[in-house]
């Protein structure tokens, strides 16, 4: 369901006809166009924002988990175009059991830490991701921080490498 | 007697986490052939503190505080642009004297920022005196920070809706003391470095990435201008006013090290205009938004009022309730691009804050820029950076 807000919007137009139901819905909120996009189509529909319009950075990839609600996780691609100076956001639905998508790092390379940052802290997995390890915690931490069933005091950490 | 070297064997040397030029603590392991970089590998997380976390059980306006400690040296950057974001979330519009003095007072944390920057990265370079200079002149910047806010460092001067108090007694006349000081204060450190043999030797062509590449990896900021992209936030996303004042994005085309220096050495003289051209308009009136459910009251009313004191008293224990909804502020930071993206769910505490930071982009492409040159060169990509490790890792 695309709101009216951005039903006429020329990019929405081009991506609905390119994609069909890939574009799951859209909405607009303070001038900020939102899409949610099937996580079968991310790369795709990456690939065609960024060399056939012109969407030349990813500023940003984060996610928010909506813990304990299905579909749990929503990956959040901010996407810039710096010729147009225009921002869309790309949002795709992940479930808590196993969350895994497809990496964007072949449209955008900046994409590599960013991902790395949403693997480390929020546990989802990118698929064809260069190198998806930990960026923020240690190599053998142990659990997500940033999921919202993650205790924000009261962990214990040894620091010998694991935590228990 | 014969010796010979058959094949050079390669070397992985490990710079940081604590080494001098890092400017905190960030490794990077570089694989070298004698002194030439082959490898480069930036390594991060010394200083993560998990600040997005913590953000999840404060109320909106307890987070303002946690904002300063993201970015040490472009504090109230960081304030307005969380600010800013939840302003939008909320629906109100901070007076104009609020934003005027937002504006004043972020340019000058840009010349805080690139006076921090110019000696720290001359003093790796092995100018030193630049140092004692840059540090000499902002102390008086400082203590304007000081004057309007009680801190030196950790400012936390705004508040959703405005600001969290009026000028002090002198602030205005200290900020055109000091704007009026600085201009010349560049022309002297450009005096010293523009033409210096060594410095020119040291930056000139070293740290060049395809602008492109640079793009895609998220390199923002004076790097990109320094490549001759004149991107910049406050005149293509203008925000808090911005679009009033007159002002050039400075760029250049080199795309090197000197080029960077360049681009903030004049960026510098841009906040100077800014400043002074929000001491001449700066709008008398309140300094708070007139929202009675966000902004806590004036004491006095509290004193006469009941609905000031039953607002403080909602205000205090309960937190603003902010509609449920989201946004991605961004505004152009001294590092380069930096975004807040705030979630609400409808209570009085942020669902999810996620803090976009330019040095973290930025020093994603560190690799590349180090990679083919020698050593003594990645000291110099380094510091033409500009990183702050806390806003790296958060």
């Amino acid at each position: 369901m695309i709101s009216e807000q951005i039903q006429e919007d020329p990019l929405v137009v081009a991506l609905v006809e390119r994609f069909g139901a890939a574009i799951e819905s859209g909405t607009s909120q303070f001038d900020q166009t939102i899409l949610y996009v099937s996580a079968a189509n991310i790369v795709e529909v990456c690939e065609f924002l960024r060399a056939e319009h012109t969407f030349n950075r990813l500023s940003s990839v984060t996610a928010l988990d909506w813990y304990p609600q299905e579909p749990r996780f929503e990956i959040v691609y901010l996407l810039h175009s710096v010729k147009e100076a225009s921002r869309l956001r790309i949002k795709v639905r992940l479930p808590g059991e196993n969350p895994t998508i497809d990496s964007v790092t072949s449209v955008w390379a900046g994409a590599n830490w960013y991902e790395r940052e949403v693997f480390d802290l929020f546990g989802v997995t990118f698929t064809h991701h260069p190198d998806l390890r930990r960026i923020m915690m240690p190599e053998g931490w142990e659990g997500h921080p940033l999921r919202k069933d993650f205790p924000i005091h009261g962990h214990k950490y040894d620091y010998s490498g694991g935590n228990s | 007697m014969e010796t010979a070297i058959e094949s050079t064997r390669k070397m992985t040397l490990n710079m940081g986490p604590q080494h001098p030029s890092t400017h905190g603590v960030l490794r990077v392991l570089l694989e070298l052939d004698g002194e030439t970089v082959i490898k480069a590998e930036p390594e991060i997380g010394y200083l993560h503190t998990g600040i997005e976390k913590q953000c999840e059980v404060l109320t909106y306006s307890q987070v303002i505080p946690l904002t300063d400690r993201v970015d040490y040296l472009a504090n109230l950057s960081n304030n307005l642009c969380y600010c800013l974001a939840v302003e939008k979330l909320l629906g109100i519009e901070p007076p104009p004297r609020a934003v005027w003095t937002r504006v004043m007072l972020t340019e000058l944390t840009r010349i805080n920022s690139h006076l921090v920057w110019l000696g720290t990265h001359a003093l790796d370079l092995g100018a030193m005196s630049m140092f004692f200079y840059a540090t000499r002149d902002r102390e008086e910047l400082l203590k304007i920070f000081e004057m309007f806010s009680g801190q030196r460092l950790m400012t936390s001067y705004f508040r959703i809706g405005g600001l969290a108090l009026d000028h002090p007694r002198g602030g205005l006349d200290a900020v055109k003391k000091f704007i009026e000081m600085i201009p010349s204060k560049i022309d002297e450190y450009e005096s010293l470095l523009d033409n210096n043999p060594i410095w020119k030797n040291r930056t000139i062509g070293v740290g060049v990435v395809p602008v492109e590449t640079m793009l895609a990896m998220g390199i923002t900021g004076p790097m990109i201008r320094a490549a001759g992209i004149p991107w910049d936030a406050r005149k293509d996303e203008p925000y808090s006013g911005y679009q009033n004042f007159e002002f050039d994005v400075p760029t250049r085309t080199e795309n090197d090290v000197y080029a960077r220096y360049r681009v903030r050495m004049e960026e510098m003289r841009q906040s100077v205009r800014i400043m002074a051209q929000a001491l001449e308009g700066m709008p008398e009136g309140p300094y708070q938004a007139d929202a009675p459910k966000v902004v806590l009251p004036q004491r006095e009313k509290m004193k006469t009022q009941m609905e000031a004191l039953i607002y403080h008293f909602k205000i205090v224990t309960e937190g603003v309730r902010v509609p449920a909804g989201e946004v991605y502020q961004v505004i152009e930071s001294p590092r380069g691009e930096l975004g807040y993206y705030v979630v609400s769910d409808g209570t009085s505490k942020p669902f999810r804050v996620h803090m976009r930071t330019p040095s973290f982009g930025n020093i994603q492409g560190l690799g590349m820029m180090c990679e083919g040159g020698l050593i003594a060169d990645t000291i110099a990509s380094m510091g033409s950076m500009d990183f702050v490790l806390g806003d790296t890792d958060r």
